[in-house]
Formats: C-alpha cells, structure tokens, sequence
C-alpha cells in the first residue's frame, strides 16, 4: 500500500483515497463544509485547505486532492491556519449573528468551526447581505440568509434522493440555493437536506423553535414505520418525542431516514387513547383498567374456543406478539393472524418471506425484476440503493405493476398477474443475462385471491433464472409492515383449521375478535365483540366494545424484525401516555384473568421464552448469510389470472395510526395529492 | 511604421481587416497553402516544431503550447480526442482575438485542423464570447466556405475528418476559465471544475480534450510553414515570436499590434500609439496585461519588455497583452474599484473566498475612492486579496486580488491622501469605527 506523511508520521492508505482521507486516517481533524463522504465531492468551501509537497507554494483543497505515494501533508502550518481562517473570516462576514434565535444553534458546523479555525472578531464594515426565504415545502423551513452555498443539499437532492428540484441560481455573491419557482421538494426523502445543511439555512419545518438540541434526551432506537427498521435516535424532552434523527446503519439506512420515519413524530402526541374504554349502550366511556380487563376475560371465558380470534397489527413488537399468540394458542383458539393484507406469505422455509439479498446486499445485483411494488413509497432507503445501481450502470431495473416514478429509469412490462403468466422476452433476456439477478416480491402482488398462485409462479422464476445460486440468493420479499417478518417467524399465522385475517373479520365468524393494534383492516362487518389494544384512537378503536390503552413504538423496548430477517431492539424513549401499559403486559393481566396464565413476569422471561422457541431472535443485529432454498415450492400453483399489481401503500403518509394523527403527514399527503401552486406569478 | 517587426514576418496580415477575409483572399495571403504537405510529415513533427517554436499560451497564463498538446494521450483509445478553442475573450482590455475571428478567421480553422490533428482530434468546438454576434458571423461563414472547399468536414481533401462547431456562450467571464468553458460547452452552469483531473485526461464530456486560446491557435500555421526557428527568432529566448497586443486608454493611438516579443514597453507605445497622451511624463500606470495583472509604475515602464519574464519579474504579468494606459488624471482608486466590481459581478459564486472576497473588496474600494475609509483599511484590504488569492478553486480569484495588490503596491500614498482630504472635508468623519456591530 502506498505511504504518505501527515504532520511527519507516515501512514498507509488504500490508492484512490483523498489527502482529506488519509489525513483523517492519521487522526488529523480537518475542517470541511461542503464535503460529505457520501456526496460527490464539490471543493467549493474551501475551508479543508492543507499544505501537501510535492505541490504548488499554496495551500490545496484536500477533499479534492488524490493521495500520491511519498506525499507530505501538512494539516496545521502557519500557512494553512492562515488561510483556514480567512475562508473562515469569508464565510461569517455574511452570515447573520442570529445563533440565539437559530434551530441549527448547538449543534452547528458553522459554530463549531469558527470557534476552532476563526478569528475572534469581525473586520468587515460592510452591510451584510440579505436573501429571502424560500418555500421548499412542509418539510423544510428556509433562511437563505445564513446559507454558505455548501450544495451540499443540491447535490444530495439530485444524486441520492434523484430528482431535480434544488439548485442554485444565480452567480457570485447573489448566488442562492432554491426549488426554481418557490415550489416545494417533491422527495420523500427532503428531511435529510436539513440534517446536511451545516449551518441553519435549512432546519427541520415541523420542529422550528420547538427546542434547543441541548435539553433533549437521545435515545437510540429502531424506527418502524416501514419494514426496514432504520436506526434511529429519538430525541425527548420530558413526556414528549421532539425529534427523530437517523443514526448511521451501513446495512439498512447508511445515514438517510425518510420523511415518514422522521417527521411522524408529532401523531405521538395527538389523539391518544391514555385510558381504558369500554362501550356502553352503542357508547365508550372511560373505564379502569380493571373493569375493563374484566369485561374482556369474561368475554372470552364464555367464547367457544373456535370462535376467538386475533390479529395483530403492523407496528406491533415481537414481544407483545408472542404473548398473544400464547394466550390464545393457550385458549385453544387456532384463529391468529398478523398478515392484515391477506398475504399469502408464512408456512415453513423462512427465506420465503425474507429479503434474501439483504439491503446492502442487493447493491451486489445487476438484474433487478420488481414485482408489485413501489420500492420509492414503500421503502424509500431501499429504493435509493436501487437508484445508486442504476446510476452506475450496474444493474437494470424491471418492473411489473403501476408505472411509478421511482426516480430513475427501469423498463416497465405489464401492469399484473397477466404479465407475469407470461414475461416479455425482455425481461427474460435480462434475468438470463444477469449474474446476480434479484427479483424483489411486493406486497401488492401477493394480496388477494390469486396471491398464493402469483408466489408460486414468482417462486418457479427465481428458480429458472437462477436468482438463487452458489452465495447469491436474489429472492426478496419487500414487506411494509415493521410487525411483519417477527410474526411470521414466530408463526403467527392461523393454526389447524384457524381462520385468516381476512376470514375472521367477515360476519359472523367470530364472536371475540381481539385486534392487537390492527388498524388497517376493516372489522366493522363482523359482529363480534371487539377489543382493541394499541395506541391511537385510530379505525381500530372506532368500532371497539373495549379499548385497552397501550404504548407506541417509543414508548416500549421491543423486538422489530425487518424485511431482510435482521433483529432489531428499540428502546423506549419516553412512558406511555396517561393510564396506557405495555402491550405485553397488559395481555399478562388479562391472560391471569382468563385463568391462562402466560408463563413470564418480566420483558426479560418473555423473550427468553421468545428465543427459546424461535432462535431466530437470539441474534440481535445480525443478519444470516444467503441461505439457498428451493423457491418453487412456495405458494400454491394456480391460475394467475388478470390482476393489476397495486401497491397497498396507497398513501405513504396515511398508511398506519401513528401516521393518521400526525399534523405534519396530513401536510405531506395533501401535497402529495395536489401539489400547492405558489409558482411565481 | 516603426517598432520592432517587419511586414513581412507578420502572421495577422488583414489583423485591420483592409483585405478580404473570406477563403479566396485568405488563400492570397498564403493560408491553407501546404497544409496537407505539413500534416503528411505528421503530427510528431508539429508538436516537436510547435514545442521548438518556444510558442507560449497566449490566453495568459503563457503555458507552452506544445507541451500542453503533449500531454494528450499518445493514442486514441475507446473516448474521442477534443479540441477546444477559447475564443470567449472577456478580459477587459483584451480585444485581440475578435480581430482574428473577424479578418483572419481563416488562420484559425487552419491551425484548428493542425491542432486536432496534432492530437488525434476528429473533433474542434470553438466556444465564442457571447458579445461577440459579428464575430460569429464570420466564423460561422469561414467555416462554411472551408466545408464548401472541402479543407475541412469528412474526406477532406487533407485526409484527416473533421469537423468544426461554433459555440455562442451566454456572456459570462467565467466561462473563459477553461474547465467552466467545458462545463458550459456540455450545457450546464459554467462554473470551474476541481483539478485534477486535468481536461487533457477527462474534459469535454469526459473524454480528453485540450482547451487553447484563439490566437495562440491561429498562429500555428503560419510557424509551421515558415519554421519553427523563425518564430523564435523574435523576442528573448521563452519569451518567443510575435504577439498581437491591444493597447487601449490614455495613448494617442489606441490600437491592436502585431509586434515581435520583449518589446520595449516604451517603444510600443511610442511607435504604435503615438506615444502616451500629453507626453510620457503624463503617464501615471500601466495595466500591461488585461485587468487581471497588477499594474506598474512609469519608472517601471521605462525598463518594462513586453514578455512573460520581465513582467512577472516586476510582479506583474503579461497576460493578454492587452495594455492599458493611463495618465495623470486618472483616478486609480476609482479605476481599480471598476474592476473589482466587474470581478465582484463575474464570481461564479461557487468557492468560498472569491464569492465573498471580491465583494468585500469592491466595497471597501468604492469607500476608498471617495475617501471614505479609515487608513488601517489599506492593509486590510491587502489582507483580505491575500485571502483570496490562491485559495479558490480557479484562476478567478486571484485575477480579483492582483489589480488590488498592484494598487496598494504603488500608489498606497494616493489612498492614504484621498482619506486625508476626506477627512479635511469634515469635522468628524466615519471610519471603521462604523463595523457592523
């Protein structure tokens, strides 16, 4: 490996690597704004200056600059200080001093920076310049003003998130950074520009002047508002969750988080059950926990065992799950379900619900078959890998399903099950080509009747093509569901002769249907006494006889399984609302109450009997390597008939309770629909 | 008329345009005359007598152009060569290259196929100044007429395709920087591109590319025909051959000049020009190479040649060699304010110390030359031009500093008096006591 000196000591790097990179390597800090590790490199700030021999008698840009063997590098010479503090000295001479009334203030590169490489006063007498502020939609709050034209967002608007909607305009000193004509970024991925900007010309809109960084309490946790698991870190002063920041995770979100994961934040807070209801003459009213356990044990004590059922819901922990499904497999009941879209997914072979290639893992494919979903609004960090392998020309992307905007080109071949029974040479010729070919299964593709024919006949392609080979295994499952992957692992599937989600909800099947935070399916039409456990006062506890009041996703330390198998912990971040328990133990109170009861005291003895009965949970954080598995078994074959792929995800911003009590995704979703023209006139 | 160069080794005969520019008389004045003889002796011949030509850039940086066409990789592999000719003359005082375009458009497309062929380039964009309509005009109809003739497009009669493109930029400054011209020839916003990579390994489009001024193109023919020894018979060694220089301001003459290198400051002015308005002594400074170089004193130009080496020793430039005279009622406070300002309006705004470096400086020099400024500014302002000067990402930056440098370098005492007489004016007066608080 080639060697280079920084500030006399010799360090080895990898060719190709920066002189910013090598010096880091060697434990020099060096100050940067416009470079990002994950941005293509701009050189514009200016502010990493060093001194490098051999080399022109001035100081060099060193994001820019390739490393060369035998290369000195100099990081704190009087030469670069000096010029370190000028670029320093430009920057805030037209950069307001407005830090105390400033969201970006304590955690500001800018700050940080100029307290490290700055001078301590001003020598500028001149007027400060002004730029107006610019809509850039519900997301992003502006003050152009403090902007230093990084592009830091322009460059990961345009490369990462791939559409074309921030630039800057302008030349010199008028140059400004805007959406053109006022309107707003279409991305579902905008929140992240604010997270970049390194001073705070851009900040998060939905949390201006709610907070200073320094009163919150950071907890490190997993996000589920898609079956990702993106790693997160809730922000909470007091009671309340102020903010959601991504963490890194090279596996899962690199560092990106989307829209929906960050800004949903504010339906914590909103509409809330904090007590338990139980219905009385067609009405809730508030009741004690005890009263309203007790209406539920009786309840179910006087139920045939045949005719209680459960389904859980999407943003349910592993936890909560399993005690569910223990308290009603001890009932003797076979009717559970956690599949609400009536998926055909579950059954033996694990790979067969799993995203088998992993995240990261599909940046290895150079062939890649959507099928029934849409990756950009289903799992907005997935998709962004999809687009990196386009954009480098190594893969090509089908789809079959609703001609979406995916933010990059693929070859679009047929709207459905018709497409599938029979596949345009096009993609045939693509799969046959490919070495690592990978076909990613969407939900929209498995729902309703024909389902189990359209994996089947999704399972026999993967083995035709070969999408599952020696180390390679390309068949992948999107989910939407965070609950999703735990369920199926710990089969919470209907047992013997247990009737499916979609079945027990239908009239007359049941007569206790037990709805653990299941929102998204209707059960109005079934007739049966209803209990609603979860954490809004959502569609589920619309119809509800009884509502017991549970915790969000921050409110409780739970297990999450994302779509590609990976075990996750969240932590709790705040307690849960009012009287509101969690969910497990409130299903231990009532399992003591039905005379059944669960066989652990403590979160700690559930998921030791968790692990114990599915080891798959045991490994926190660990992905399995590609396992090989006989795909054309799963499914049932059959006719495919002529069904249009769509996916469930109608509406990314509306898709879950938490979602539907959020202020800020009501914004998104009405923009979503009708963008707001405030065009220039 | 006097001076140092004889009418018969001049390359820009028509430079005034009294001649006909098209093919025909363009054919007269001996263009296009061998140059198939020429590219058959091939190109390791015309880079070796273009390197021995000692022929230096003459965009202003005074790069040798045969070294830079070395450069370019020796075989074509799987991206095309490119040549681009920088014909976006902005430099204020520089007018030479609209000269050429205009009268001897001819010398130009001839020394663009030499070039290309010299580089293995099927392919030549010349990107014009967008001021420059006639110009264009012209270009465009001599290319036409050297299609017509065959001399140019494919199976031409010299055996080497290519084809020439004129591009009309939009009017910025910044677009004469050569990665911002390549930016901009690719259609996006012309701002400079980090180097390395250098254009002659990935430039327009990505593909290697060697970017040179319109003159220093349109003489290649000419050294060719008659000798590489020839050319650098003129002038002191590197700092050969003839140059087209714009004399503009206080001279009797304002003109453009052919005239062999190293020539005496003095005497170029005296024998072209007519000699400085109201006599030598009136002169006050001179620009001598485009606003970008510092300017020098008239003790200087007594001693000054007209090359890259006397100049530079003066800590000044030759640049274009577009001089600028001016005499003793010139306000050179004012007359530098000027050109900050047009700096100031050209920053691309994309780095850092240029985008808010040029504007500090411009608005301390507008306070200056009224007066209006406090005595430490002086050294401020020579403070903040260092600042600028060699920390962006293109040439810029430091063309904004230098004029300031120069400034303060010689006339300090004409600030500082001007602040005097300002605050003589006043009982009490706002210095820098006025910083933004």
């Amino acid at each position: 490996m080639p060697v280079a000196k920084v500030n006399g000591v010799d360090v080895e790097f990898e060719p190709g690597m920066t002189v910013l990179q090598v010096a880091e390597r060697a434990g020099e800090e060096i100050p940067r704004f416009c470079y990002h590790e994950r941005l293509s490199i701009a050189g514009n700030c200016r502010m990493c200056l060093v001194e490098v021999k051999p080399g022109p008698p001035k100081p060099q840009a060193s994001c820019a600059l390739p490393a060369a063997d035998g290369q000195e590098i100099f990081t704190d010479t009087p030469m670069v200080r000096k010029a370190r503090e000028g670029v320093m000295e430009f920057l805030l001479i037209n950069h307001p001093l407005d830090c105390p009334i400033c969201d970006q203030g304590g955690e500001c590169d800018l700050q940080d920076q100029a307290m490290g490489y700055g001078r301590d006063g001003s020598r500028y007498a001149e007027n400060k310049r002004a730029v107006e502020e610019k809509h850039m939609g519900p997301t992003i709050k502006t003050y152009m003003t403090r902007c230093i034209q990084c592009t830091r967002c322009v460059r990961f608007i345009t490369e990462v998130a791939g559409v074309p909607d921030i630039g800057m305009i302008s030349r010199g000193e008028s140059a400004e950074i805007t959406t053109y004509l006022e309107s707003s970024v279409n991305s579902e991925l905008s929140g992240n520009v604010n997270d970049l900007c390194p001073v705070g010309a851009l900040t998060h809109r939905p949390w201006a002047f709610h907070y200073r960084p320094w009163e919150l309490k950071k907890t490190e946790t997993i996000d589920v508002m898609d079956a990702l698991g993106s790693n997160i870190r809730a922000d909470a002063r007091g009671s309340e969750v102020m903010r959601v920041l991504p963490r890194v995770h090279e596996g899962i979100n690199e560092e990106w988080l989307s829209d929906k994961s960050r800004y949903v934040v504010d339906g914590l807070t909103t509409r809330r059950l904090d007590r338990p209801f139980v219905r009385e003459n067609g009405k809730l009213r508030a009741a004690s926990w005890d009263e309203a356990l007790g209406v539920v044990a009786d309840r179910l004590k006087a139920a045939s065992a045949d005719l209680v059922g459960v389904v859980a819901g999407d943003l349910q922990d592993a936890e909560s799950m399993k005690a569910a499904l223990d308290l009603f497999r001890a009932l003797g009941s076979a009717h559970t379900d956690c599949r609400q879209d009536g998926s055909p997914l579950g059954g033996d072979t694990r790979e067969g619900w799993l995203f088998n290639s992993g995240l990261a893992g599909i940046e290895a494919a150079d062939a890649v078959l959507i099928v029934g979903a849409d990756p950009r609004v289903e799992a907005p960090l997935l998709n962004t890998r999809l687009r990196k392998i386009w954009l480098s020309g190594q893969a090509e992307v089908a789809l079959i399903g609703e001609q979406v905007d995916l933010s990059y080109d693929y070859n679009w071949l047929g709207t459905g099950s018709k497409t599938l029974s029979k596949l345009p040479k096009a993609a045939t010729d693509m799969l046959s080509r490919a070495e690592r070919p990978a076909i990613i299964v969407g939900a929209g593709a498995l729902a309703g009747e024909t389902g189990p024919a359209v994996l089947n006949a999704l399972g026999a392609l993967a083995k035709k093509y070969g999408v599952i080979a020696d180390g390679w295994n390309g068949f992948n499952v999107l989910h939407t569901a965070a609950s999703r992957v735990g369920g199926l692992d710990m089969g919470f599937v209907p047992g013997e002769g247990g009737l499916s989600a979609t079945d027990m909800v239908k009239k007359g099947q049941l007569d206790v249907l037990f709805l653990l935070g299941a929102d998204e399916i209707d059960a109005s039409a079934s007739g049966a006494f209803t209990v609603y456990l979860g954490s809004h006062g959502d569609r589920g506890a619309h119809g509800a006889d009884v509502i017991l009041p549970g915790a969000a996703y921050t409110e409780k330390s739970g297990l999450y399984v994302n779509t590609e198998g990976r075990v996750q912990m969240a932590e709790r971040v705040v307690f849960p609302k009012g009287q509101a328990k969690e969910d497990w133990a409130i299903l231990r109170a009532l399992s003591e109450r039905v005379g059944h009861t669960l066989p652990y005291d403590t979160l700690d003895q559930l998921r030791g009997k968790l692990m114990a009965d599915h080891p798959t949970f045991g490994r926190i954080d660990y992905l399995a390597p590609a396992a090989a598995f006989d795909p054309s078994k799963l499914g049932v074959k059959g006719d495919l008939g002529d069904v249009a792929f769509a996916s469930p995800i109608r509406d990314p911003y509306l898709s879950n309770p938490i979602a539907r009590a959020s202020a800020t995704m009501a914004e998104l979703s009405a923009q979503r629909i009708a963008p707001v023209a405030m065009a220039a006139e | 008329m006097v001076g140092i160069l004889q009418d018969k080794d001049r390359i820009f005969t028509n430079l005034y345009g009294l001649h006909d520019w098209t093919l025909d008389g363009a054919k007269s004045r001996g263009c296009w005359n061998a140059t198939k003889d020429m590219l058959d002796l091939g190109r390791d011949w015309v880079i070796t007598n273009v390197k021995n030509s000692g022929l230096r850039g003459r965009g202003g940086a005074g790069f040798p152009t045969g070294l830079k066409w070395s450069f370019m990789p020796k075989e074509v592999k799987d991206r095309p060569h490119y040549l681009v000719v920088n014909a976006d003359e902005s430099e204020p005082g520089t007018c030479k290259d609209r000269e050429i375009m205009r009268h001897d458009p001819h010398l130009l497309i001839e020394g663009c196929l030499i070039a290309s062929f010299a580089m293995q380039a099927h392919a030549c964009y010349i990107y014009l100044r967008g001021e420059y309509v006639l110009e264009r005009e012209r270009m465009e109809a001599a290319v036409k007429q050297a299609y017509d003739a065959k001399l140019i497009g494919k199976n031409n009669v010299h055996g080497w395709d290519f084809d020439v493109y004129i591009h009309h930029g939009a009017g910025a400054y910044i677009c004469g920087e050569e990665t911002a011209l390549l930016e901009s020839l690719e259609g996006k916003k012309g701002q400079p591109r980090l180097k390395p990579p250098f254009p002659a390994g990935a430039g327009l489009y990505g593909c290697p590319t060697t970017v040179n001024n319109v003159e220093s193109i349109a003489v290649v023919g000419t050294i060719l025909r008659r000798g590489a020894e020839w050319f650098a018979g003129f002038g002191r060694p590197n700092n050969t051959g003839t140059k087209i220089m714009s004399i503009s301001g206080h001279v009797n003459r304002p003109c453009n000049v052919e005239e062999a290198m190293s020539i005496p400051l003095r005497q170029l002015l005296e024998d072209h020009c007519g000699g400085v308005r109201g006599g030598w002594d009136n002169l006050k400074a001179i620009i001598p190479g485009g606003s970008s170089v510092p300017m020098i004193t008239r003790e200087m130009s007594e001693s000054a040649l007209m090359d890259f080496d006397s100049l530079r020793d003066m800590q000044s430039g030759l640049g274009t060699a577009a001089v600028i005279v001016m005499d003793q009622s010139t306000d050179l406070v004012k007359a530098i304010a000027r050109i900050a300002y047009f700096y100031k309006h050209e920053s691309c705004g994309q780095c850092t110390p240029c985008r808010e470096g040029t504007g500090w400086m411009w608005r301390v020099l507008e306070r200056m030359a009224v007066g209006e400024a406090d005595p430490t500014e002086i050294d401020l302002l020579l403070d903040v031009s260092k600042q600028v000067e060699g920390h962006t990402i293109c040439a810029l930056g430091d063309a904004a500093a230098w004029p300031v440098q120069g400034l303060i370098r010689h006339f300090r005492h004409e600030i500082e008096d001007r602040i005097s007489q300002y605050r003589s004016r006043r009982a009490n007066f706002a210095g820098h006591a006025i910083a933004a608080e």
